[in-house]
């Protein structure tokens, strides 16, 4: 099996199944996905690592037409309200791309899928959601 | 004078359009002499230049302008902040007024943007060898643009507008594409804006889907243009003569705000709450209640955005602003008319020139010299810009005896 790295430092993929982490804010409580200098909320220079949930619920969306190069169209991007706490932007999958199919409040789980391979035949692995029924 | 009130005494803006035979500085010194002239005074008068160009901010356009127009060696001060640019532009100017430091000076903005694509994919760019390493603040390997959702200006701003539509319900691709409807409306009466032509709702509708809901006549153009502002304080104002007088038009109130940490403008920037602030900081200071305004020129750079900033301006009731804009409240015959100018979707977006465009709108309508589109009797009004970063300008202006 190839090599796969995350696309991004805030998806895990080596720890049980894939699942996003966030820093979060020892004092406030703030989330973040990216390296931080201090936190923007309370101030405070201490994080710790927090698990974030992989289902959540899309509170917004988009049906990207004309995009990069590169990257094909159409795709949904949309905001999700992860179970627990944290919101993250990422694609929606295993839907059609269209208003038909998509929906405000829809609950989704996160999923992964392969991005790209480099010329050292790694693969870069990305995270989306896709719809799920609650009776799950 | 420390603390005095400040005024617009002279105002001017190019036509908005495709200017590929003049440069950046042919554009800037067209606005700059009108808006000198249209004041009654000279470059030799001005104490202060406040100058914006948000794809030029290391060209020193302040500098480059006075070597055209008038090297006076009074203080430049070469701005960049977003699509509030502009309306930096003018705030430096006015503070510096009000610090007591000038009694008059101009600001102002321009941008040539050609035809630019679309903005806001930023991230990495090619490599010539591909290989997956983390680099950045978020550890990427590789370009995330359209992988991880989108970042491109139509996308963001079309989840802005569906995340009002999630929250308060009664917002829809027809409501967006209502306010689309009304700008190139209202643009047809206006000779400066970049498009003059009117769309049918269906036509807007049925029109390219960039990133739904936003069609391409729902997206602002890339667009070059330059504005200009002369600002005066009031003690300087009433050694001048009565027309410059009758035609100065009142700053009540000068705001610049930033987004404050919101947890999901981490991820999706949240261009409500810094809008919000501006505008209530602004109502506040001018003692001007939103329902006192005869005329807005917001920032609609898309459709969904200018729709959720009926909300965040208060000018419907909060979380009505689908329901204001189907019962035609935002049209010039409406009950607050919003962007009459055509608005940043029709006129046009060249971003350093924009928050003083705005300001010229709202000043040529208050002085009753707008032509076909003059609001009847307006007296007070309002601008907004918002840049993502975040930044917003909010200025009210109003028709006042000095």
């Amino acid at each position: 099996m190839a090599k796969q790295v995350p696309i991004v430092d805030y998806l895990v993929i080596d720890d049980g199944p894939p699942h996003l982490v966030a820093w979060e804010a020892v004092d406030s409580g703030a989330l973040y996905f990216d390296r931080r200098n201090a936190d923007a909320l309370g101030g405070g220079t201490e994080f710790k690592r927090r698990t974030l949930g992989t289902d959540g619920v899309v509170r917004s969306f988009t049906i990207v037409q004309r995009g990069v190069p590169g990257v094909p169209v159409p795709y949904v991007s949309a905001l999700v309200d992860l179970d627990g706490g944290g919101c993250v932007k990422g694609n929606i999958v295993s839907c059609p791309p269209d208003p038909d199919h998509v929906a405000l409040g829809m609950p989704v789980r996160m999923t992964t899928f392969v991005a790209g391979t480099d010329d050292d035949g790694t693969e870069a692995v990305a995270f989306a959601f896709e719809p799920t029924n609650r009776e799950d | 004078m420390s603390g005095d009130n400040v005024w617009i005494l002279g105002t001017h803006m190019t036509k908005f359009g495709r200017h590929g035979d003049v440069d950046l500085i042919d554009l800037a010194s067209q606005s700059a002499m009108g808006a000198l002239r249209d004041g009654g005074v000279t470059i030799h008068d001005m104490e202060v230049l406040g100058a914006g160009s948000l794809f030029n901010a290391m060209a020193g356009v302040g500098q480059q302008l006075q070597k055209q127009i008038g090297q006076t060696g009074i203080p430049v001060y070469n701005v960049a902040n977003a699509c509030a640019t502009g309306a930096t532009a003018l705030r430096t100017v006015y503070l510096t007024i009000k610090a007591g430091e000038a009694d008059m000076g101009l600001a102002v903005g321009v941008e040539q943007m050609g035809k630019g694509g679309l903005l806001g994919a930023g991230g990495l760019g090619d490599r010539a060898r591909k290989e997956y390493k983390p680099s950045g603040r978020y550890g990427s390997v590789m370009q995330v643009e359209g992988l991880l959702g989108t970042g491109l200006m139509p996308g963001v701003f079309a989840q802005a507008g569906m995340e009002y539509a999630y929250e308060h319900g009664g917002v829809g691709f027809e409501q967006f594409a209502k306010v689309a409807e009304k700008n190139h409306a209202h643009s047809t009466l206006n000779p400066l804006a970049h498009y003059q032509k009117q769309f049918t709702l269906d036509e807007i509708m049925t029109a390219d889907m960039m990133s739904y809901p936003n069609t391409l006549l729902m997206c602002c153009p890339n667009t070059d243009g330059s504005a200009a502002v002369v600002l005066v304080s009031e003690e300087k104002l009433r050694t001048l003569s009565k027309e410059q007088q009758a035609r100065a038009v009142k700053v009540s109130a000068s705001v610049l705000t930033t987004d404050p940490w919101t947890e999901r403008a981490q991820v999706q920037p949240d261009v409500n709450t810094l809008t919000r602030n501006a505008a209530q900081k602004a109502y506040d200071i001018a003692g001007v209640d939103p329902k006192d305004l005869d005329l807005v020129e917001l920032h609609d750079c898309f459709a969904t955005a200018e729709l959720v900033h009926y909300d965040n301006l208060m000018l419907c009731e909060p979380g009505g602003a689908g329901e204001w804009i189907d019962k035609r409240g935002p049209w010039r015959d409406g009950e607050i008319p919003v962007n009459v100018s055509g608005g940043l979707i029709s006129k046009g977006h060249p971003i350093g020139a924009t928050g003083l465009a705005n300001i010229y709108e709202v000043a040529t309508h208050l002085r009753g010299e707008a032509g076909d589109r003059q609001i009847e009797g307006a007296k007070v009004g309002l601008t907004h810009v918002i840049g993502l970063g975040s930044a917003c300008g909010v200025h009210i202006l109003e028709k006042a005896a000095v």
